[in-house]
C-alpha cells in the first residue's frame, strides 16, 4: 500500500467509540470533497466516450445522414422533378429516419450495457443516488446525441440547399431541421434511455423502441376496415416517422402535429417514461 | 464500523437472510462464513445499498448508505470481478468511478500500480483473466482509500500467488486500522487471515465470535488408536475409566487423555500398537458441522445414504460419513 498505516483517534466519530483492543479508524489521506451532479457528468463522459458502442453507433448515424442525404439529393437532382412543392431541407428526412435508429441503440446502451456488464452495481455503489445517476447519464447522452445531430443536420442541409436550386428555406424552416431535428432524434434516444432503465436488457429495449418507431406505421398500413379508420388515422398522424416528417413539414397525413408540435409530444411522452425510469432505478434491487 | 440490525431479504417466500443483526468492526479482518446459497452475497449486496431490506436496517459509519456523500472514501466493495464494462480499458473504469466520488485521478495509476496492473492499464477489461479481474476489483475497492472494505470471495479463481497476495493485503489494510469484511465459503482460508467469525446459514446468525474462541471451542483434539488386540485395549481403557469410542475401521479414538499417558498404558499392558496419534479436528469440520442443519443444496452421496448428517452428533460419527476433502483428520482405512 501505498499509505502510511496512521490511526488518528482525534477523527475518531463519537459512533466508533467504546471499541476496545483495535486500532482506531482508519483515517485516509486523500482529501474528502463532496461530489455532486458534475462530477457525475463527469464521471458518465468518461463511460460514454471510452466504450466502442459510442463511437460505432453515432459513426454510423454520421454516415447515414450524410450519405443519405446526399444520396436523395443527388436523385433529385438528375431526375429533374419539380422541387417547388417540397421544401429543399426536407430531403434530410430519410437519413435521420434510419440514423435515429443509431441514437435509439446509444440511449438503451447508455444504461442497459451497465445491467449486461454488472457495472452497474460499482456505479451504484460509488454513487448510490439513483436520481443523480439517471440525470447525469441523461444530460450527458442527450448533449452528446444533440449536437452530433444538429450538426450534421446542419452539415446536410448546406449541402443539398448547394446541389438544388430550391426556393431559399426561411430561417425558421432552418431552425426547425436542424436544431429541432437534433433536440427530436436527442429525446427520442432519451426516452429509448429510460426504457434501458426500466427493461435493464439492451436487445430487449431496442427491439421495444425500433417497433415502437416502426410498428404504428406498419400496423395503419394494414388497417383497411372501415371501422378502424380513425385509429389508423391517429397511428398514421401520431407515428414517430410521420412526427419527424411534420417538423420537416412533408407529413404524409394532411392533418396532425404540425411544426414544433411533435417536438412537444415526445418531451412529454419522454418525461413520463424518466419518471418511470426513476421509480423503477429507486425501487428495485439492483 | 457496519451495522446490521434485524437485516431480513425475502425473495418471494423464500427468506434469504432472517433477522440478522451483527457489527464488522474496525481494525481487523473479519469472516463472513457460509455455505453456499446462506445469504452472503445477498447481506453483501444490501450492505451497499443494491438490494432493498424487507425490513431491517444497515449502517456504515452510523449513516445509511444511501445518504453517503462520497461512499467510496467510507466503503470499498469488490463483489464479483465481472462488475466492470469489458469494453473499457482498466484505466478508464477506474477513472469514471474517481471522477464521481472526486477522489484524484492520480489515485487511479497509484491503485493499478498497488494491484500490479499497471503494465495493462491501457487494455481492455474483457481480455482479463479471472485473477487479474479480481485484482482490477479490488483496485475499484482501494480507489477511494476507504475505511471499510468488503470482499465477496475474494480468492475464487486465484492463482496461488493471488491468494497469498490477496490475504496479505487483507492483513495489512486491517493493520492500519481499517473494516475488512471478507465472505468465503471456506473455512480453511478463513482460518489463515480472519481474526472475527460471523457465520450465517439459510440467512440466520450461527455465530458472531472471534477466531480464537472458535478455535477453542471447535477444534477438538484427541487419541487415535488402533490395535490387533483391539478388545483388550478396549476393556483397559476401560477398566482406568477412560472412555473410549470405536470410530470404525478398527480404530478407537479418546478424548482428554495425553498420547503419552495411553502408549505407557499399552506397554505396561503389553498390547501392541499399529497406531497411537494425536489429532487435531480441523476448521472445515467443525464449520461442517455447525451449518449441517442450514446446508442449503447437499450433495447426496449414495455410499453413505441420502440424508445428511443430523446437527451435533459424536465428532468421531461424523468423522467417516463426511468426506470432506483437505480436512486434517486424515483417515487411516486402508490397512
Amino acid at each position: 500500500m501505498t499509505m502510511p498505516p496512521q490511526a488518528h483517534p482525534a477523527a475518531q466519530p463519537p459512533q466508533q467509540q467504546g471499541w476496545n483492543g483495535a486500532p482506531g479508524p482508519y483515517a485516509s489521506p486523500i482529501p474528502v470533497r463532496t461530489p455532486g451532479l458534475g462530477d457525475a457528468i463527469a464521471s458518465e463522459w468518461t463511460k460514454i466516450r471510452s466504450v466502442r458502442s459510442t463511437m460505432w453507433t453515432l459513426g454510423v448515424m454520421i454516415v447515414l445522414l450524410i450519405g443519405v442525404g446526399l444520396l436523395t439529393a443527388f436523385a433529385v437532382s438528375v431526375s429533374d422533378a419539380p422541387m417547388d412543392e417540397t421544401p429543399v431541407l426536407s430531403l434530410g428526412f430519410f437519413g435521420v429516419l434510419l440514423g435515429s435508429i443509431c441514437v435509439i441503440t446509444l440511449g438503451v446502451l447508455t444504461i442497459a450495457s451497465e445491467y449486461g456488464t454488472g457495472m452497474i452495481r460499482t456505479t451504484l455503489t460509488a454513487c448510490p443516488s439513483r436520481a443523480r445517476i439517471l440525470f447525469a447519464k441523461s444530460i450527458v447522452f442527450f448533449l452528446l446525441a444533440f449536437t452530433i445531430t444538429t450538426v450534421t443536420t446542419g452539415i446536410v442541409g448546406v449541402l443539398q440547399t448547394a446541389m438544388l436550386d430550391g426556393a431559399t428555406p426561411d430561417t425558421g424552416f432552418w431552425v426547425r431541421s436542424t436544431v429541432g431535428i437534433g433536440l427530436y432524434v436527442a429525446t427520442l434516444g432519451l426516452l429509448s434511455l429510460a426504457l434501458g432503465a426500466i427493461i435493464r436488457h439492451s436487445a430487449g429495449a431496442i427491439t421495444i423502441m425500433i417497433a415502437l418507431v416502426l410498428l404504428p406505421l406498419v400496423l395503419a398500413m394494414f388497417m383497411f376496415s372501415p371501422t378502424l379508420a380513425r385509429v389508423q388515422q391517429a397511428l398514421f398522424e401520431y407515428s414517430i416517422p410521420n412526427q419527424l416528417g411534420a417538423m420537416y413539414d412533408v407529413s404524409v397525413t394532411a392533418s396532425g402535429p404540425t411544426g414544433w408540435e411533435p417536438l412537444f409530444i415526445i418531451l412529454g411522452v419522454t418525461a413520463v417514461a424518466m419518471g418511470g425510469a426513476l421509480l423503477s432505478l429507486d425501487r428495485r434491487d439492483v | 464500523m457496519i451495522e446490521l440490525d434485524g437485516l431480513t431479504k425475502r425473495f418471494g417466500n423464500k427468506v434469504a437472510v432472517d433477522h440478522l443483526s451483527c457489527r464488522v468492526r474496525p481494525g481487523m479482518v473479519t469472516g463472513f462464513l457460509g455455505p453456499n446459497g446462506a445469504g452472503k452475497s445477498t447481506t453483501m449486496r444490501m450492505m451497499l445499498d443494491l438490494d432493498n431490506p424487507t425490513s431491517g436496517s444497515v449502517r456504515i459509519d452510523g449513516r445509511h448508505y444511501r445518504d453517503l456523500q462520497e461512499p467510496l472514501k467510507h466503503i470499498g466493495a469488490l463483489l464479483d470481478a465481472k462488475s466492470m464494462h469489458g469494453g473499457r480499458s482498466a484505466y478508464n473504469n477506474l477513472l469514471c468511478l474517481a471522477q464521481s466520488n472526486r477522489i484524484p485521478t492520480s489515485r487511479v495509476s497509484q491503485v493499478l500500480d498497488t494491484v500490479g496492473l499497471t503494465a495493462v492499464a491501457k487494455k481492455k477489461s474483457k481480455g482479463f483473466s479471472l485473477g487479474m479481474g479480481q485484482r482490477l476489483g479490488i483496485a475499484a475497492a482501494l480507489l477511494g482509500d476507504p475505511e471499510i472494505l468488503m470482499f465477496d470471495e475474494p480468492v475464487n479463481g486465484l492463482d496461488p500467488e493471488g491468494i497469498h497476495w490477496i490475504r496479505n493485503l487483507m492483513k495489512t489494510l486491517a493493520s492500519e486500522g481499517r473494516t475488512i469484511f471478507v465472505s468465503s465459503h471456506l473455512m480453511s482460508e478463513m482460518a489463515l487471515t480472519a481474526d472475527h467469525l460471523i457465520v450465517i446459514g439459510q440467512g440466520k446468525l450461527l455465530a458472531d465470535t472471534s477466531m480464537a474462541d472458535f478455535i477453542h471451542e471447535n477444534s477438538r483434539s484427541y487419541v487415535r488408536m488402533r490395535s490387533p488386540e483391539q478388545e483388550r485395549l478396549r476393556d483397559l481403557l476401560h477398566a482406568e475409566g477412560i472412555v473410549a469410542v470405536e470410530s470404525g475401521n478398527g480404530t478407537l479414538e479418546i478424548d482428554g487423555e495425553a498420547p503419552e499417558r495411553l502408549g505407557e498404558l499399552a506397554g505396561r499392558h503389553g498390547i501392541v500398537l499399529h497406531e497411537l496419534s494425536a489429532q487435531r479436528a480441523s476448521l472445515e469440520e467443525a464449520f461442517m458441522q455447525m451449518t449441517a442443519g442450514s446446508v442449503e443444496y447437499h450433495a447426496h452421496s449414495d455410499r453413505d445414504g441420502a440424508e445428511p448428517p443430523p446437527v451435533g452428533p459424536h465428532w468421531g460419527e461424523q468423522w467417516n460419513q463426511q468426506q470432506s476433502g483437505g480436512a486434517a483428520g486424515d483417515r487411516a482405512k486402508e490397512v
